[in-house]
C-alpha cells in the first residue's frame, strides 16, 4: 500500500522553487504551510512520520513571517519555509522525547542550535518527528510511541533513526527535515525512501541541544527532495558554534554552488574510488542484486561524465560493525546515565517510602525501550574495569585503523562510492527480533561515521520497486564534493527518466 | 563513636613504639573563577539555591560543556608552583556514577591524563624539612549540594526529605593528590597539617582561590595506614573525608593512627574503607566500605577536545608566577635579620603578610615581630579570632610602634591606644589625642607630682640619701600612679635623683 497523491501540488515541489515563490510573493507561508499541515492530517495517522504536531503555533509563525514579508522587512531565502525537526534535537517550549518515554512531556527550556539558527533564517517548524528511541536503530520499530511507516510501501519501515523525517519528506508531509547520523541513521532512511540525505563532516554542524546518543559520531544533517534543497539546508544549520567544542571553527565550503556545479553534469578530472568491501567482488553476502544493480549503473553513469573510475580496498571496514557497536553503546550508556528521574522527564516510584537509587532504578526500568536497555548493558560492559581495553580501548583502534584506510584511499581518489544500504527497504517487522540483522542494514553507512567523514546518500532508482540509494563519501570537510558528484547523478538519472525521482512516488500514488 | 571493631585507641606514643604510619593527602580546591568550568553560569558564593544554573550545569539533555580557559591557567600554574611537569597533551575523562547531586550520571573529570604530575612540596615541622611528592593535579567539576532536610544529623539518614542545589554544580575544582608520605613518625599527624597549610598558602599566593575552608573552597581527604616497624609492606589505608579546617587535618591523622593501632593490637585487620571525621569529638567513623567501590568505568570525554597546553605559553606562565611562599619566608628572614626559629613562628601564627605590611609601613621588623606575636597575638587568642581578623591593619601597628619609638607614648599607654583602635576610635595617634594617652613632658604638672611625692614619703627619701638607691623605685612608682601611667618612668626617675640625691 502506498499513500495517496499530495492534494496541493505545492507539497510535491521542492524546496528551493518554494523559497523562491515566497519570496516572488506568488505564495504566502500561511497558504504552504497549511498545504503541509493538510497532508499531515490526513496522511500521518498511517505514517507515523510525527510525534508533535502544533498546527495553530506553526500557522501563527507563518503568519508573522508574512505580516513581515509584506512590510518590506529584509528576509532570507528560507522565511516562510516549513520545516519538521527529528526529535532529538531540543526547542524551546515545545515537547522533545527522542522517541522516549522517559522524557514524554518535557518541555526544554532552550534551543538547539541548529533549531535556533533555522529559527532565525525565517523557517517555520511543523512539528517534531518520530524516530528510534534515542536514535538507536534502522527502521523507527524502537520508537516508544509508535513506528512510521515507508510512503512508497506502508508496510515497509521507513528506516532509521530517523524515519520521522524520511517518512515526513518522502510524503510530502513537509518539504524537508533535519535528522540526525550516529551510524547512517540519515543516510539510510534517505536511500529507502528515495530522499537525499546528507551526513556532514563531524564537528561541521553543532552538536548543542542534539540529545547525546554517541557524541563522538553523532551528526545532524539534512534530509531533502534534492540535492540543492539538502544543500541550502545545510548551510543554514552548518557553521562554528562556540557552544560545542568539538564544533571545528573553519570556512564551510560553499555547498549550493558545489550542488548546481554538479547538475551541470561535467565530472572530468573526477577520481572515484569503488570500496570493494561494500557491496564489491567478495563482499556481495547480504547485498541484494536489485541493489548492486543500480549502484553499478551509477559507477557507469559517473565514469561517462568523465571520472576516473578504479575500485579501492580499504580491508578494515570489515571490522566496522563491532567497532561500532563497541564504540556507540559505551558512550550512550554514559550519555544516558542523565536520565534517572531527578530533575526532567519521567519518574516512577516516588511514594516516600523508596530510596533514591530505587527511584532511579524503577524510572529507568519504565523508561527506557528494550533496545536503549540492550545498548545502556553492552556499553556498561564495554567500559568496565577489566574489559576496558579489550573492548572499547580494542574498538578505538579499528576505528583509527578505518581511518587510515580512508587516508590512504583518499590519497589515489577524491570520493569513495558505494552502496548507501545493502537492501530496499524491509517490512515491519521482519527484523526486530534479530538485532544483529537490523544493525547489518548500517554496514555500508558505518565507516564514514566511525572516521567523522561527510557522507551523501542519493537515490539512483528502483530495485523491486523501492528505491536504492547510493553513498557517496569524501576527506573531513570536504562535504562540496558529495554534493558535485550526487547533483550530477540526480541530474543525469533525470534526464534519462524525464522526471525527479520523487515523482515516482506522486505517479504511483495517483494510479493507485 | 565507635571504631569499626570497637577496638580500644591506643595511645598516640605508644602506638609509635611499634608502628610506622604512612600518610597522603587528596586535596580538593575550588577555583575562584568567575564562571563555571564548562558553562558561563556565576560562582557567587551563598547565592539562593539553584539560581546559578543553566542547562549545561544541571545536565540537560543535549547541553554540551565547553572548558573554561581561566580555570585550564590556573591548573597549570598550580602545576608550575608544586614543580610538576605540565602535560603537552591532557585529556578530560567522565568518571561514572548515579547520585542526585552529579547531573549527567557522571562528572567530567581527569583520569590516566592529568594537566600536571610529578611535582613536590617541602615542608617543615619543628626545623626539619620533609619532602611530599605530588603524584598529580588535575581539574575536574564540582557536584552539587545534596540537603537532607528534617533529622537531627544533617545527614541522608534519618532527614526526611532531599534537595539538591546546582549552584555549586560545575564549580572548577582541582584535585592535587600526594604520593604516599612514609618516615614521618610521630610527626605524620603535624606533616599532614604543614602540607596542608603550606599548599594553601601557595594558592593564596597564586591567587587562584579564596580558600577558605570553612565555605568548603579546600577540602582534604587523609589517607592513614600503619604497618608494623621495620615491615617492608605499608598497611592498608583509610580515607577521611569531611576533614575541613588545618586543625582537624592534624586531629584526623591522630586519631586513626590510635585507631588503627588498637585494631592491630588486638590482632584485628584495618578495612579499606573511607572514614567521616567529626569536628565534635575529633573521631572518625565508618563510611562506604573501598571494597563493595562503584566502578566508575572512566573513558576519556568525548564532548571535550584534549587539551595540550602549548610550551611557549607554559613558560610565560612559570615566568610570571608570583613569588612563592616559602621564597619569601626565606628573603623576609633574612631582610628582617631573623632566626629560622623566630620566622617559623611568625608563619606559623599566619603573620608573614601582616608583620610584612607593617616593616613596609616603617616599622623595624623586631618592632613588628613583638607586636603581632606577643600583644596582638594574645588578643585574637582571647577573642577566638586569627590574627588576621583582628578590626587593626598593619599601618595602624606601625603608627604605634613610630609614637612609642618618638616618646609620644610608652609600651603601656601604647597598649591603651591599642584598645581604642580594635575598639573602632580610628588610627592610633588618634586615640592617643582623643584619650589624652601622651606622655607628659617635664611640665608643672608632672613638678608638682615629683614633689608630691617625696613629701609624703620622707622615710623612703631618707634611706635613698642613705644609699639605697634603688628604693627610689617607689616614689617613681607614686609618681606614675598620680599621672596614671602618662609620664615616663626614665624622666621621673632622673628629676626625682635631682632632687633627692641633688644630683
Amino acid at each position: 500500500m502506498s499513500t495517496s497523491v499530495p492534494n496541493s501540488d505545492l507539497t510535491g515541489v521542492d524546496a528551493v522553487e518554494l523559497g523562491r515563490r515566497l519570496a516572488a510573493g506568488e505564495l504566502s507561508s500561511v497558504e504552504l504551510t497549511r498545504a503541509y499541515l493538510d497532508r499531515i492530517a490526513a496522511e500521518d495517522e498511517v505514517l507515523g512520520a510525527y510525534l508533535h504536531v502544533d498546527a495553530e503555533a506553526a500557522l501563527a509563525r507563518a503568519g508573522e513571517i508574512d505580516a513581515a514579508r509584506a512590510a518590506g522587512e529584509e528576509l532570507g531565502p528560507l522565511a516562510g519555509l516549513p520545516v519538521a525537526l527529528k526529535d532529538v534535537f531540543v526547542t524551546e517550549g515545545v515537547p522533545t522525547t527522542s522517541g522516549s518515554r522517559i522524557l514524554e512531556g518535557w518541555r526544554p527550556p532552550y534551543d538547539a542550535t541548529v533549531a535556533a539558527r533555522l529559527k532565525d533564517a525565517g523557517t517555520v517548524l511543523l512539528g517534531k518527528t518520530n524516530m528510534d528511541e534515542f536514535a538507536m536503530g534502522s527502521s523507527t520499530e524502537n520508537s516508544a510511541y509508535r513506528p512510521a511507516r515507508n510512503p512508497w510501501d506502508t508496510d515497509r519501515i521507513p528506516g532509521g533513526s530517523s524515519g520521522g523525517s524520511s517518512a515526513a519528506v518522502a510524503g510530502s508531509l513537509a518539504p524537508w527535515a533535519l535528522g540526525t547520523d550516529t551510524g547512517g541513521s540519515i543516510r539510510q532512511p534517505a536511500a529507502v525512501t528515495g530522499l537525499v540525505g546528507h551526513k556532514p563532516t563531524y564537528g561541521s554542524v553543532s552538536r548543542y541541544g542534539l540529545i547525546a546518543f554517541s557524541s563522538s559520531l553523532d551528526q545532524a544533517g539534512p534530509m531533502a527532495r534534492t540535492v540543492l534543497d539538502a544543500a541550502v539546508l545545510h548551510e543554514a544549520i552548518g557553521g562554528h558554534d562556540p557552544r560545542d567544542s568539538t564544533s571545528i571553527d573553519a570556512a564551510m565550503p560553499v555547498l549550493t554552488e558545489a550542488a548546481r556545479r554538479g547538475a551541470e553534469g561535467d565530472l572530468s578530472g573526477l577520481r572515484v574510488g569503488v570500496v570493494r568491501e561494500l557491496g564489491g567482488e567478495g563482499h556481495t553476502d547480504g547485498y541484494e542484486p536489485g541493489v548492486l544493480a543500480r549502484v553499478a549503473e551509477t559507477v557507469a553513469l559517473l565514469e561517462s561524465m568523465g571520472a576516473e573510475v578504479r575500485e579501492v580496498s580499504c580491508p578494515s571496514f570489515d571490522l566496522a560493525l563491532p567497532a561500532y557497536y563497541l564504540i556507540a553503546p559505551s558512550e550512550a550508556s554514559s550519555n544516558l546515565a542523565r536520565f534517572d528521574g531527578m530533575r526532567f522527564g519521567l519518574r516512577v516510584g516516588d511514594d516516600g517510602t523508596r530510596s533514591v537509587d530505587e527511584v532511579m532504578a524503577l524510572t529507568r526500568e519504565a523508561g527506557f525501550g528494550p533496545e536503549v536497555k540492550r545498548r545502556i548493558i553492552l556499553g556498561t560492559y564495554a567500559l568496565s574495569a577489566g574489559y576496558y581495553d579489550a573492548y572499547y580501548g580494542q574498538a578505538q583502534k579499528v576505528r583509527t585503523l578505518i581511518s587510515r584506510d580512508f587516508t590512504a584511499a583518499f590519497d589515489d581518489v577524491d570520493v569513495l562510492v558505494s552502496p548507501t544500504t545493502p537492501t530496499v527497504a524491509f517490512p515491519l517487522g521482519a527484523r526486530v527480533d534479530d538485532p544483529l540483522a537490523m544493525y547489518a542494514a548500517d554496514l555500508c553507512t558505518l565507516p564514514a561515521s566511525l572516521a567523522g567523514l561527510p557522507a551523501i546518500s542519493v537515490p539512483v532508482g528502483l530495485s523491486e520497486g523501492l528505491p536504492v540509494g547510493f553513498q557517496v563519501m569524501a576527506p573531513a570537510l570536504a562535504d562540496d564534493r558529495c554534493y558535485r558528484v550526487a547533483a550530477a547523478v540526480e541530474a543525469a538519472l533525470a534526464d534519462a527518466r524525464g522526471h525527479r525521482f520523487l515523482d515516482e512516488l506522486a505517479r504511483r500514488a495517483a494510479a493507485a | 563513636m565507635s571504631t569499626a571493631t570497637g577496638a580500644r585507641l591506643v595511645d598516640f606514643d605508644d602506638a609509635l613504639t611499634r608502628y610506622e604510619p604512612v600518610i597522603g593527602l587528596e586535596t580538593h580546591v575550588e577555583l575562584g573563577t568567575a564562571s563555571k568550568m564548562f558553562c558561563g553560569c556565576a560562582t557567587t558564593f551563598g547565592a539562593e539555591p539553584n539560581t546559578q544554573t543553566c542547562p549545561v550545569c544541571l545536565g540537560l539533555p543535549g547541553s554540551l560543556p565547553v572548558a573554561n580557559a581561566a580555570a585550564l591557567e590556573a591548573t597549570i600554574r598550580i602545576g608550575l608552583a608544586l614543580g610538576c611537569r605540565i602535560a603537552t597533551w591532557s585529556r578530560f575523562a567522565r568518571k561514572n556514577y548515579f547520585y542526585p547531586d552529579i547531573p549527567k550520571g557522571y562528572q567530567i573529570s581527569q583520569y590516566d591524563e592529568p594537566l600536571c604530575t610529578a611535582g613536590h612540596l617541602d615542608v617543615e615541622v619543628d626545623g626539619e624539612t620533609y619532602r611530599v611528592e605530588i603524584e598529580r593535579v588535575h581539574l575536574e567539576e564540582d557536584t552539587g549540594k545534596n540537603l537532607h532536610v528534617g533529622g537531627s544529623t544533617g545527614r541522608i539518614h534519618g532527614a526526611e526529605y532531599s534537595a539538591v542545589d546546582f549552584n555549586r554544580a560545575g564549580i572548577p575544582l582541582v584535585e592535587i593528590v600526594t604520593r604516599p608520605i612514609p618516615g614521618a613518625g610521630a610527626k605524620a599527624p603535624e606533616v599532614a597539617r604543614a602540607y596542608v597549610t603550606e599548599l594553601r598558602e601557595i594558592l593564596l599566593a597564586l591567587g587562584v582561590s579564596e580558600v577558605r575552608m570553612e565555605q568548603g573552597n579546600l577540602r582534604s581527604d587523609v589517607n592513614t595506614s600503619l604497618a608494623p616497624i621495620g615491615s617492608l609492606e605499608w598497611g592498608t589505608r583509610t580515607e577521611t573525608k569531611n576533614v575541613n579546617s588545618l586543625r582537624a587535618v592534624e586531629r584526623a591523622v591522630r586519631h586513626e593512627i590510635r585507631r588503627q593501632a588498637g585494631v592491630l593490637d588486638g590482632g584485628g585487620r584495618v578495612l579499606q574503607e573511607t572514614r567521616h571525621f567529626h569536628e565534635d569529638t575529633g573521631s572518625t567513623s565508618p563510611g562506604r566500605s573501598k571494597e563493595e567501590a562503584t566502578d566508575y568505568r572512566y573513558f576519556p570525554e568525548p564532548d571535550l577536545v584534549p587539551v595540550a597546553p602549548d610550551a611557549e605559553w607554559v613558560e610565560k606562565l612559570a615566568a610570571e608566577l608570583p613569588e612563592l611562599p616559602a621564597a619569601r619566608r626565606a628573603r623576609l628572614q633574612e631582610e628582617w635579620g631573623l632566626s629560622a626559629t623566630e620566622m617559623a613562628w611568625i608563619a606559623n601564627a599566619g603573620a608573614v603578610d601582616l608583620v610584612a605590611g607593617t616593616v613596609a609601613a616603617g616599622a623595624s621588623p623586631a618592632d613588628a615581630r613583638k607586636w603581632w606575636l606577643g600583644e596582638l597575638a594574645r588578643r585574637a587568642n582571647d577573642a577566638g579570632v586569627e590574627l588576621a581578623e583582628l578590626p587593626v591593619t598593619p599601618r595602624q601597628v606601625a603608627e604605634l610602634t613610630a609614637l612609642v619609638a618618638a616618646g609620644t607614648v610608652n609600651d603601656q599607654l601604647a597598649r591603651q591606644a591599642l584598645d581604642g583602635v580594635l575598639a573602632g576610635e580610628g588610627d592610633p595617634a588618634r586615640v592617643v589625642e582623643a584619650r589624652g594617652l601622651a606622655v607628659m613632658g617635664e611640665s608643672d604638672e608632672l613638678v608638682a607630682a615629683v614633689e608630691a611625692a617625696i613629701a609624703g614619703a620622707p622615710d623612703v627619701v631618707a634611706k635613698v640619701q642613705g644609699g639605697k638607691v634603688q628604693a627610689l623605685g617607689a616614689l617613681v612608682g607614686a609618681v606614675m600612679k598620680t599621672t596614671r601611667g602618662k609620664a615616663d618612668a626614665a624622666t621621673v626617675k632622673r628629676m626625682l635623683e635631682e632632687r633627692v640625691l641633688g644630683g
